[in-house]
């Protein structure tokens, strides 16, 4: 067996793993790992500004690609800037394997430089974690972390490597083991059959069906399955923030998205379906709005693969744990085997009323020709895009303005922070989706706010060679803010006003790329079709948009989903 | 309602603190909860008494289930079962107090682990509910301190709890 060092162990597993890119940023207890790095070139680093964009980088390539997003950083402060990335992956359940250095064992628990217990601080905001405290111990260690970050209900994993254990004078034994056997660790992957065929018999019972997916379906990668599944039912399907894209939002059964931002179509759909189908979704407080009004005359099934996730906020009728793919194709089999199709009488009727609540349309927005609108922008960049980009988004209005005027039909291309709401999310994570594809279309949708708190990763971004598109919808407001407070505070906005904001497009110049200033609405189209024709650059394009325009619908704190304010 | 959660996990470092992080960060409650390890040395077993409605006993036992390094969780409430707590209590005991405190131990079939001329050190064993007896029954003999182990508990019957 040939011996290695652990650095070069590392280096050796991340190739094993088929690791191609990894994020991250040196320090003192990552140096003898970073020379191992340096020593080889099948796996290639990306050298970010600061630690969370590393992290949100990671997690932008995992959400686009399905792989495992792979962080290295340094102990100490590395370690903690890099826990708000973490956090943010471990919400909304995204595999990334993190390597944060450690002080020599030695040393730890003595306050040494740059320490910091990464195990313990990180504990609540991962899938798991670990201490590799023996060289020996390594390899083995990244095989569970890429094992345990990958399956089940996918998630963030943290491997926490003392300085000492990398040190290249100690060589040991180096085999990469083929197999993980962890007798606490066996997610579920095949549903019930007994809960499966109880399913379909009330799926098929419905009066006043309604399909509510989530991000499991994307995560699950079972977005055919899905489609399949849905389309010969012809039952309405709306799906969460984190769930776009999986069913084809161009189509006719899709009602739109649901929650305190969806639409008038998806939220009455819910109130007063009487099957209600939740695949891969976990009935969050965004989504549900008050939980003693949610759904009320509706049966539940809940397909996901994670148990924790059912009966937690809604109890529900027919529970079924496992890969959502795998049980949507066991009905489908069922279905299509015992030749079953549901109550086409209600389904007309059921489909008119959908179809009249549509008829509200209540996504429209007023027109201006003074003021851009930014939801005209958004739109305006589906259209240019051809509806094909990959779109990250910041935190705020307008991610909700993405997520409802750009019509995703495919999965994995609508790139936001839906569980953590991490502002500075959106830069990062478009980077990490282009380093994945060099040759698509990449656009971050962002805000004023949202884009300053990582905004350094700019010059990444030139450095790499990743040129996306940054839409920054300018309203001089942190606009969510500004928006509750005005609904709810009587218009005290306080601290929602962004004063002394930078020439952006001075800035985005400064970083070595394009910026544009866009204040016209008669100028929007022809912009985005100039900066979408800038291939290689990276084009930083500032909308001025309507300062008092808020995102309606909306289902206010504490109402139920047929509650809604309307524009 | 009060339940009784015994639980296997792998023997390593930090398990505890999954354990306590996780009850502290999602504000489940804790009663008492104890934690040695068992005959077989790479795994640990935890008992922990807490409350909860069925709906809350029923995500703690999933969301115990879901630590990577837990191997196995019962609610052994609902079967029968035993239930067992140790105390050990000091008593501050002068004049006809000594007597007293000599009879209570014998009455709860306690021992007496240590004596002074003004403190007995007595060791209650049982259920939880007679060792509060127990410190219900000393009155007015003043406590000068105490230790309480936290419930342990095992299924009744030759079927246990094994990997």
């Amino acid at each position: 067996m040939e011996l290695l060092s652990g650095g070069e162990i590392f280096v050796r597993c991340l190739q094993e793993e088929g690791v191609d890119v990894v994020f991250g940023y040196p320090g003192g207890a990552v140096l003898h790992i970073y020379d191992a790095i340096f020593q080889q070139d099948k796996v290639k680093h990306v050298l970010v500004r600061h630690e969370q964009g590393a992290t949100h980088m990671a997690d932008g390539y995992a959400r686009a690609t399905g792989k495992v997003g792979v962080v290295l950083v340094t102990s100490g402060p590395g370690a903690t800037n890099a826990v708000t990335g973490i956090a943010t992956a471990n919400m909304d359940s995204i595999p990334m394997v993190v390597f944060t250095g450690q002080v020599p064992t030695h040393l730890i628990g003595n306050d040494a430089f740059q320490e910091v217990d990464n195990v313990g601080i990180t504990r609540p905001c991962v899938k798991h974690n670990f201490l590799v405290k023996d060289v020996r111990d390594m390899a083995a260690t990244i095989k569970k972390a890429f094992y345990i970050a990958s399956t089940g209900r996918p998630g963030p994993v943290l491997v926490d490597i003392p300085k000492d254990v990398t040190d290249p004078k100690v060589k040991v034994p180096f085999e990469y083991p083929r197999d993980v056997v962890l007798r606490s660790y066996n997610p579920t992957t095949k549903g019930h059959g007994g809960q499966i065929k109880k399913a379909v018999d009330l799926i098929l019972s419905a009066k006043r069906p309604m399909l509510y997916t989530g991000g499991g379906v994307i995560l699950g990668c079972a977005s055919e399955q899905l489609t399949r599944f849905a389309r010969r039912l012809n039952y309405p399907i709306t799906q969460t923030l984190m769930g776009l894209g999986a069913y084809p939002a161009s189509d006719r059964q899709f009602v739109g998205m649901l929650g305190m931002h969806g639409t008038y179509e998806a939220n009455m759909g819910m109130h007063h379906c009487d099957v209600l189908i939740a695949v891969g979704s976990r009935f969050d407080d965004r989504v549900t709005g008050n939980l003693a009004k949610f759904c009320p005359t509706a049966k539940i099934v809940h397909i996901d693969v994670d148990p924790a996730s059912i009966s937690k906020n809604v109890k529900v009728d027919v529970p079924i744990v496992g890969q959502v793919g795998d049980v949507l194709n066991e009905m489908l089999r069922l279905m299509e085997h015992e030749g079953r199709a549901p109550d086409a009488e209600a389904l007309a009727a059921w489909w008119a009323q959908i179809e009249e609540w549509r008829g509200l349309e209540c996504m429209k927005f007023k027109w201006s020709d003074e003021v851009i609108k930014p939801q005209y922008v958004v739109q305006k960049l589906w259209e240019v895009t051809g509806g094909d980009a990959y779109v990250t988004s910041d935190v705020g209005q307008h991610q909700m303005w993405a997520a409802q005027y750009y019509p995703f039909d495919k999965p994995n291309r609508w790139i936001n922070s839906g569980g953590l709401g991490t502002m500075g999310f959106g830069l990062p994570a478009a980077l990490g989706v282009k380093m994945a594809y060099p040759d698509a279309e990449v656009a971050c949708v962002t805000g004023e706010g949202s884009i300053q708190m990582n905004i350094q990763e700019l010059s990444t971004a030139l450095q790499y060679q990743l040129p996306v598109k940054v839409i920054s919808l300018n309203n001089r407001y942190l606009g969510m803010v500004r928006q509750w407070q005005e609904f709810f505070y009587s218009g005290r906005y306080a601290m929602s006003y962004m004063e002394a904001l930078p020439d952006f497009v001075k800035l985005a110049e400064a970083y070595g790329h394009v910026g544009m200033l866009i204040d016209k609405p008669a100028d929007v189209e022809g912009a985005l079709i100039e900066a979408f024709k800038l291939k290689d650059r990276l084009v930083f394009m500032d909308f001025r948009t309507d300062p008092t325009e808020n995102v309606y619908p909306m289902v206010p704190a504490g109402a139920g989903l047929n509650e809604m304010i309307l524009v | 309602m009060r339940h009784i959660i015994s639980l296997l996990m792998e023997n390593e470092a930090g398990a505890l603190s999954r354990v306590a992080g996780l009850f502290s960060a999602r504000g489940y409650n804790i009663e008492s909860l104890t934690v040695a390890p068992t005959h077989d040395a790479t795994l640990s077993r935890m008992t922990i008494v807490t409350r909860g409605d069925d709906q809350i006993i029923e995500q703690i036992i999933k969301q115990l289930n879901k630590l990577i390094d837990v191997v196995k969780v019962q609610d052994i409430q609902d079967a029968p079962h035993i239930e067992r707590e140790l105390m050990l209590i000091k008593l501050q005991a002068s004049g006809e107090q000594r007597d007293e405190v000599f009879r209570l131990a014998e009455i709860f079939r306690g021992q007496i682990l240590d004596v002074t001329d003004s403190s007995y050190v007595v060791q209650i064993t049982g259920p939880g509910a007679r060792l509060d007896a127990f410190v219900e029954a000393v009155g007015s003999i003043p406590v000068i301190e105490m230790a309480r182990t936290g419930a342990l508990g095992l299924a009744r019957g030759a079927r246990g709890m094994t990997v």
